[in-house]
């Protein structure tokens, strides 16, 4: 059964034809226990027939441990994208990016296919004195409409700096993680496990927590 | 499954870039239906115009529904507002996103306004479309509990409280909107309002359909209790003047809004609701300033009516800079 439908194929087709480089989606599922693994495949499936440049990779949580250490990739169904060299850039998807986050997913395949804006230069240089590294969670529902562009943002930035790396996390598929961390409100930003804002905000305020990382 | 994709792709596609340091006509802050509609009309009038914006489509983005929108029959918000920024967009008109506006300064017949990131950016004349924000209660434990029960937006957080109690407080078209949205996700819906319902009645209608919403009116909540998460509400009774407890996991204030006039509350004149003050023409108390939409004390805030605000916000600075 086809997930997206034609007037949809047709749209992401136009926007993935602008891809300069390839990129390869590695989706990590697991035997049972998975209630949208299959789900997940199927609508990859589909994003990797619109566009030549799209690869997916299939792997398997217990069976392929070493890449998912690689990726650091910890839960099911999750989806990491890599660039032309199949290289680890620090971004993923936790959960199904349907609904709102396709607007992020989309964005995020074209980013690491170089077709992107690129963040002022007063942040790359403040990003390029990083250090130390952080992690960046951003807590989502798919109904939120400006989810993803906080999804967005973390992924930018986590592009820009190999100290950094950023997840979207789907939030009721992950209602235990959503619990430990009190999520009640989405956006939900979480750095290091430790630092924490709700809402889509503007990129000096994501900075602003990020420094708190690095003293 | 769904999918809600935005491919206009506006956030995506990079818009033509703002110069720094070069004067423009006009510039816009704030990207609702009125920053928008203003830059639409500056644009076709001929000026050089800009947008400065930290959220692209403004609060209409977090509307499920609009069904009074003439023309419009039933949209989302989200795609009323993406329908808005193509049409900006044909005409080419620079956006700065995602970067707030930290100063704005009159030198002579100037505007010089500042960034977050230090960038400075220069006007002839200036449109303020900053819009509102939701409002608070004001009572105990709600800044406690932001983000640990009490929220502000009932379509992304909804989600989240599938199967549990939530309260919404208000009486107007967006608090009953929202608690027919909840009703069907949460287990039960209590509507807590200080005094009677003033959504339109086609909503309060379909509201009174629901079977798993409670109402109560003439009921000022007094305090939002819980242990790390809300676990309810103290409420009085108006009536009665009895005190009751409401139990609930969620809730969801949904009573209105205050404009965000940070920006020029110290430039221009506010009325008691610190509203900015206009003309028929869209001026405020300083000249080549104009103002549009939410942030102003233009009764009835309206998707329409900030739309055309907008427009004659732009009409009006162009005539200005037309006479400079």
């Amino acid at each position: 059964m086809a997930i997206l439908n034609a007037q949809l194929r047709a749209q992401l087709g136009e926007v993935f034809s602008e891809m300069k480089k390839e990129v390869t989606l590695a989706v990590f599922t697991k035997e049972g226990e998975c209630n949208t693994c299959t789900e997940t495949v199927a609508f990859m499936e589909e994003i990797e027939s619109l566009n030549d440049k799209i690869h997916l990779k299939k792997f398997d949580l217990n069976a392929d441990a070493e890449k998912a250490k690689a990726f650091e990739v910890s839960m099911v169904p999750s989806i990491v994208l890599l660039n032309d060299q199949e290289d680890y850039l620090g971004i993923k998807f936790n959960g199904i990016p349907a609904g709102h986050e396709i607007n992020s997913f989309i964005p995020g395949i074209l980013e690491v296919a170089g077709v992107g804006e690129a963040l002022p230069e007063s942040l790359s240089s403040e990003l390029a004195t990083l250090t130390k590294p952080v992690n960046i969670k951003v807590f989502v529902t798919l109904s939120c409409p400006h989810c993803a562009g906080a999804v967005q943002k973390a992924h930018k930035l986590a592009l820009e700096s190999p100290f950094i790396n950023a997840e979207m996390v789907e939030a009721q598929t992950f209602g235990e993680l959503s619990n430990k961390f009190n999520v009640s409100s989405v956006p939900k930003i979480v750095i290091n496990d430790q630092y924490e804002f709700v809402g889509n905000q503007p990129l000096d305020v994501f900075l602003e927590e990020i420094r708190k990382t690095q003293s | 499954m769904d999918f809600n994709l935005n491919l206009d792709f506006s956030s995506q596609k990079k818009s033509e870039s703002v110069r720094e340091n070069s004067l423009y006509d006009l510039l816009i802050i704030g990207s609702g239906p009125a920053g928008l509609n203003a830059a639409l009309y500056a644009k076709r009038k001929g000026l050089e115009v800009a947008i400065l914006s930290v959220k692209m489509g403004g609060q209409v983005l977090d509307t499920s529904s609009v069904e009074n929108y003439l023309g419009i029959q039933g949209a989302t918000g989200e795609s009323l507002v993406h329908d808005f920024i193509s049409h900006v967009n044909t005409l080419a008109v620079p956006i700065i996103k995602d970067e707030s506006v930290k100063s704005i300064e009159k030198i002579e017949d100037q505007f010089q306004l500042t960034l977050g990131n230090g960038a400075v950016y220069k006007s002839k004349a200036l449109i303020v479309a900053t819009g509102s924000k939701p409002r608070q209660l004001g009572v105990k434990g709600e800044a406690e509990y932001s983000g640990r029960g009490v929220a502000y937006c009932a379509i992304c957080d909804g989600p989240l409280f599938e199967g549990r109690d939530v309260i919404i407080a208000g009486g107007g078209n967006s608090a009953v909107e929202a608690a027919i949205d909840l009703s069907k996700i949460a287990k039960t819906v209590t509507l807590v309002h200080r005094s009677q319902l003033r959504a339109d009645q086609i909503v309060i209608d379909k509201l009174n359909s629901a079977e798993n919403v409670k109402i109560h009116l003439e009921t000022q909540i007094t305090e939002v209790v819980g242990e790390n998460l809300v676990t309810g509400v103290n409420a009085v009774d108006k009536k009665t003047n009895e005190t009751l407890f409401i139990p609930a996991e969620g809730v969801f204030v949904e009573i209105g809004y205050l404009p965000n006039n940070e920006l020029v509350k110290d430039l221009v004149s506010l009325n008691e609701s610190g509203e900015i003050i206009v003309n028929a023409q869209n001026e405020t108390s300083l000249k080549g300033l104009y103002a549009a939409g939410d942030v102003t004390d233009t009764p009835y805030k309206q998707i329409v009516i900030a739309a055309s605000e907008g427009a004659k916000a732009a009409l009006s600075a162009n005539d200005y800079i037309n006479h400079l």
